[in-house]
């Protein structure tokens, strides 16, 4: 059975004619072709899916879009304003904390979750934030050390951001 | 060593893909959607052995939706990693040999119906006994596995004795024997399996798959199906981890080709996280017996090394595992005497292969511990016993391997001394305690899996009239970097900025053959190619910029995208002026290089396992909390001292380095491949325990860099080797914090409450195996030691 939904995504909206029972993963990915938002079970278990509603960090294999109709979803890809990369997406490339990246999205978009509410975590409260995102290759330690430098640099660069255009 | 010999090498660079995979614009091989694609999906067996009388797929061809199915009858012709074991098929056809073990196949147009189609396949089953452990494959009765091998069950049996164990054991002061066993684990990727095969009107097949062997898929599907290589093209899609876990051509990359084959349409598969607990080819589960003859001052006499091995229901890479159990104990410490005995089984499980450390980690989790203990008993420090007699650089060992460089003692040193380890040891209140192990790894098999003389790696390089340098190579990046290493190579030899390289990686179609991403030889062996490829085409571009700057071409120099005169900078040209130049004087401007491991082999059977160009060294320090209580180990600290050459780019050995820590963490405290009731027990990610950002200590990492004589820029390995000291410097923590010893991984707490309770009754305080199976292993092989090994 099908239904029309209607989805905001990354600042957009979109309808989508889709069958009843598919995942808000499945529905980003394959009807949306937001493919940076992953896979790794696709039964809640590693987080490699996440994606924040309304700025909290949901499991979009254990969602249904039906149950997020026009609240705010942000994927991977919605990071990045105007070709801008976010503080988080810089440090992660520049300490190497994406190694495979095929968690980084979801963990990334959590991380933002964090900082969000909190702009000056303790790495205690990042590891607490980040613990239901298995990551395989980098150790977390990469992971731990971009957060902290992307939330530094957040802190710096609030202010001015303000006046920006 | 000042910062300025080099512009690239060393600097602490982003990956050239990192910007990719942190905004999701990279595509992986489950990204990929074409036009009129079908959805596949594998119908595993139900038995863990069983005879596959009759296959009817009838009634799922008629469901709506549905375009093909396949079983193996389709997909006859055996493959298999190795030359001497071919025992797999695209699906099963005679039987199914473990739990989920594939046997056919459906081509629908979305997931559900595929899905709902396997539930119409009918199969009757004819269920043969099961094997599901050392003991049973080696003592039960009735049909094996498979019907070749070394007898019944066994697929391989090895017996190799290098110089005078007998001569050494009878010199020795004090000789231990020990046993020891090493669990089953997997490499848990975070990123399923995933294949797209699409066969088009021109009779050409291509293969999108998240492989980490590309060249080795294609050799497996031009043989399965029928199709000359000419015909075939293999993509590595960027792999979401990989750790040796992608290193087979798989089942379902063969039945997707198929599909596309039968069907004229793009077919994609994407294994469920279940199915990929099935492919497997994870961590053999190894039970051990060692005995060892040690000098008062800790000089090892003689050493006998014996391994069961639990290999699953393929060969796989099995018989080199077997083979690696046994190679490098020899390559750390001074060894002038060694017996090697190894068999491999056969058993209904899924097939164990090559994880990070390949055979490797198990062994040396078991010498580490002995050492631990026989330091104890000689009343000699864990570092005094290391450190007096490790091996002599530029020698060999007693099983003929080669030593090039090597600088464990200073990371003996270093992560000693940065953890206080002397200070801490046997010194610390109790329930806390560190712990030392060492180790060496390969950098790249000195051999090719099928023989050849051919090179093992090729990198081409082609040059626009730009300046811009396009790079071809067919190594695959599984998140290692190896695309990042390939681009600073160049751009190092080549003067340029790493934004100025393209590569293209990976695509057999398009890019000169590597053989993979496996045995820790990327680095090494395609930077030696790519430094041959562009220090051919710098020799064109500084001649042509000599002669019009009319200066002799070893005056110039490239760096910074310029060609300059050494002593007069001004003298210079623009890096794509002197392309143009050169291009005029000598043609269009492109180049290859190669690398060949040198020959390093010797004349006896097994020689071809354990050589390599040259060994990296790690050391490490654990740290541990125990709780006496709960018996739970609580690691608080790691620090590792890890020889790796030269670090092309410290980030990434840091990264590497920082994963491997991880890995071994994991192993040594809580993953394991568990089987109830002939199947396994926890094929998911939640129940399959592996370590959080909560569970994962800090971890200090100490690049020692002695430049090897043989790397590109004096590198060795960095992505395998950091892992094997991790297991047992967490055991012996364990014992110095509580003074049991858990002779087994994983050490989880029942293991430690069991030896505290075992400790509190006056007993032995120590849990793991007894012993090893009473088997007659053949008479050895007898070879000579190396002349220049270590003598009694």
């Amino acid at each position: 059975m099908k239904q029309l939904i209607h989805l905001r995504v990354n600042g957009e909206k979109h309808e989508v004619w889709t069958s009843v029972h598919k995942t808000l993963l499945e529905v980003l990915r394959e009807d949306l072709q937001l493919t940076g938002v992953k896979h790794g079970c696709e039964l809640g278990e590693c987080g490699t899916c996440t994606v924040l509603v309304d700025g909290e960090p949901v499991l979009s294999c254990l969602a249904l879009p039906i149950e997020v109709q026009d609240r705010e979803i942000l994927t991977v890809e919605g990071l990045a304003q105007q070709g801008r990369p976010h503080p988080l997406q810089t440090a992660f490339a520049e300490l190497g904390a994406a190694q495979c990246g095929y968690c980084t999205p979801g963990i990334l978009v959590t991380a933002k979750a964090l900082l969000d509410h909190n702009p000056n975590p303790t790495r205690d409260a990042i590891r607490e934030a980040l613990a239901g995102n298995l990551c395989r290759c980098t150790g977390y330690t990469k992971i731990l050390q971009a957060v902290e430098l992307a939330a530094e640099r957040m802190r710096v660069q609030a202010p001015a951001a303000r006046y920006e255009r | 060593m000042s910062d300025n010999e080099f512009a690239i090498i060393g600097k602490p660079l982003p990956k050239v893909d990192a910007l990719g995979k942190v905004t999701g614009e990279t595509k992986y091989a489950d990204d990929l959607f074409l036009p009129r694609m079908l959805y596949a999906k594998l119908l595993g067996c139900h038995y863990p052995h069983a005879r596959l009388k009759h296959i009817s797929a009838a009634r799922a061809e008629a469901l709506p939706g549905v375009v093909a199915v396949i079983t193996g009858a389709d997909l006859p012709v055996k493959y298999g990693i190795l030359p001497s074991s071919q025992d797999e098929t695209g699906l099963s056809g005679d039987k199914g040999r473990f739990v989920g073990d594939p046997i056919a196949a459906v081509a629908a147009v979305d997931e559900e119906t595929a899905e709902r189609a396997l539930e119409l396949i009918e199969v009757e089953y004819a269920p043969l006994p099961a094997y599901l452990s050392i003991e049973e494959a080696l003592t039960k009765g009735g049909e094996p596995v498979h019907d070749y091998g070394d007898q019944g069950n066994i697929h391989k049996l090895v017996s190799l004795e290098f110089g005078d164990p007998e001569t050494g054991l009878a010199q020795a002061d004090y000789v231990r024997e020990d046993a020891f066993f090493y669990q089953g684990n997997t490499h848990l990727p975070m990123e399923q399996h995933a294949a797209l095969a699409q066969y088009t009107a021109d009779g050409k097949l291509t293969l999108w798959s998240s492989t980490q062997t590309p060249h080795y898929v294609h050799r497996a599907l031009s043989r399965t199906l029928g199709l000359p290589l000419s015909r075939i093209r293999v993509i590595a899609t960027p792999v979401g981890g990989g750790f040796g876990g992608k290193s087979d051509p798989f089942g379902h990359e063969i039945a997707v080709a198929k599909l596309a084959m039968i069907t004229g349409r793009p077919v994609k598969i994407t294994l469920t996280r279940e199915e990929v607990f099935y492919a497997h080819r994870g961590r053999h589960p190894v039970l051990m017996w060692v005995k060892t003859g040690v000098r008062k001052d800790g000089a090892i006499t003689a050493m006998h090394f014996k391994t069961f091995l639990d290999g699953g229901a393929y060969g796989s890479y099995g018989v080199a595992s077997t083979y690696y159990t046994g190679a490098l104990q020899t390559v750390t410490y001074k060894i002038p005497a060694y017996k090697f005995e190894g068999l491999r089984l056969f058993t209904n499980k899924p097939p164990c292969g090559p994880k990070r450390g390949h055979g490797t980690p198990q062994p040396r989790f078991a010498l580490e511990i002995q050492l631990d203990k026989i330091a104890e008993a000689l009343g000699l420090s864990p570092v005094d016993i290391r450190r007096k007699f490790l091996v002599d650089e530029n020698s060999y060992t007693v099983n003929h391997l080669r030593i090039t460089s090597c600088a464990l003692g200073e990371c003996i040193d270093k992560a000693a001394a940065a953890s206080g380890f002397l200070q801490k040891h046997r010194k610390l209140p109790f329930g806390k305690g560190v712990g030392l192990a060492c180790s060496s790894y390969l950098t790249g098999a000195g051999l090719p899996i099928y023989w050849n003389n051919m090179p093992h790696t090729s990198v081409q390089i082609k040059i626009d009239r730009g300046g811009g340098v396009t790079v071809l190579c067919g190594e695959t990046d599984i998140g290692q970097g190896s695309d990042s290493v390939l681009a600073y190579t160049v751009a190092e030899v080549l003067g340029v900025n790493v934004s100025d390289i393209q590569l293209v990686t990976s695509d057999t179609d398009l890019t000169p053959i590597d053989l993979g991403s496996y045995s820790s030889r990327v680095t090494f062996m395609m930077g030696n190619a790519a430094i041959e490829a562009a220090q051919k085409l710098r020799k064109l571009i500084l001649e042509a910029t000599a002669e019009k700057l009319e200066l002799p071409a070893d005056a110039l120099t490239a760096r910074g995208n310029r060609i300059y005169n050494v002593d007069n900078e001004r003298q210079s040209l623009s890096f794509a002026e002197a392309v143009q130049i050169a291009e005029a004087k000598h043609g269009a401007l492109g180049a290859m290089g190669s690398y060949t491991p040198p020959k390093l082999a010797r004349p006896f059977r097994g020689s071809g396992v354990g050589p390599s160009p040259a060994y990296s060294y790690s050391a490490c320090v654990a740290q541990v909390d125990v709780d006496p209580e709960t018996g739970e180990v609580k690691v608080v600290k790691v620090w590792i001292a890890h020889d790796c050459g030269r670090a092309i780019n410290p980030l990434l050995v840091q990264g590497q380095t920082e994963g491997s820590v991880y890995m071994g963490l994991g192993e040594a405290l809580m993953e394991e491949q568990e089987f109830r009731r002939n199947q396994h027990k926890i094929p998911s990610m939640l129940e399959y325990k592996s370590p959080t950002t909560l569970e994962t200590p800090e971890i200090e990492t100490i690049i020692v860099e002695r430049p090897d004589p043989g790397g590109p820029f004096g590198a060795k390995e960095a992505g395998q080797g950091p892992l094997l000291p991790v297991p047992p410097a967490v055991a012996n923590a364990v014992y110095d914090a509580v003074g049991v010893r858990i002779d087994e991984i994983p050490i989880t707490p029942d293991k430690v409450l069991k030896a505290l309770g075992y400790k509190a009754e006056g007993k032995e305080p120590r849990v793991g195996p007894k012993g090893v199976p009473a088997f007659e292993f053949p008479d050895p092989i007898h070879v000579e030691p190396h002349p220049q090994a270590p003598r009694l």
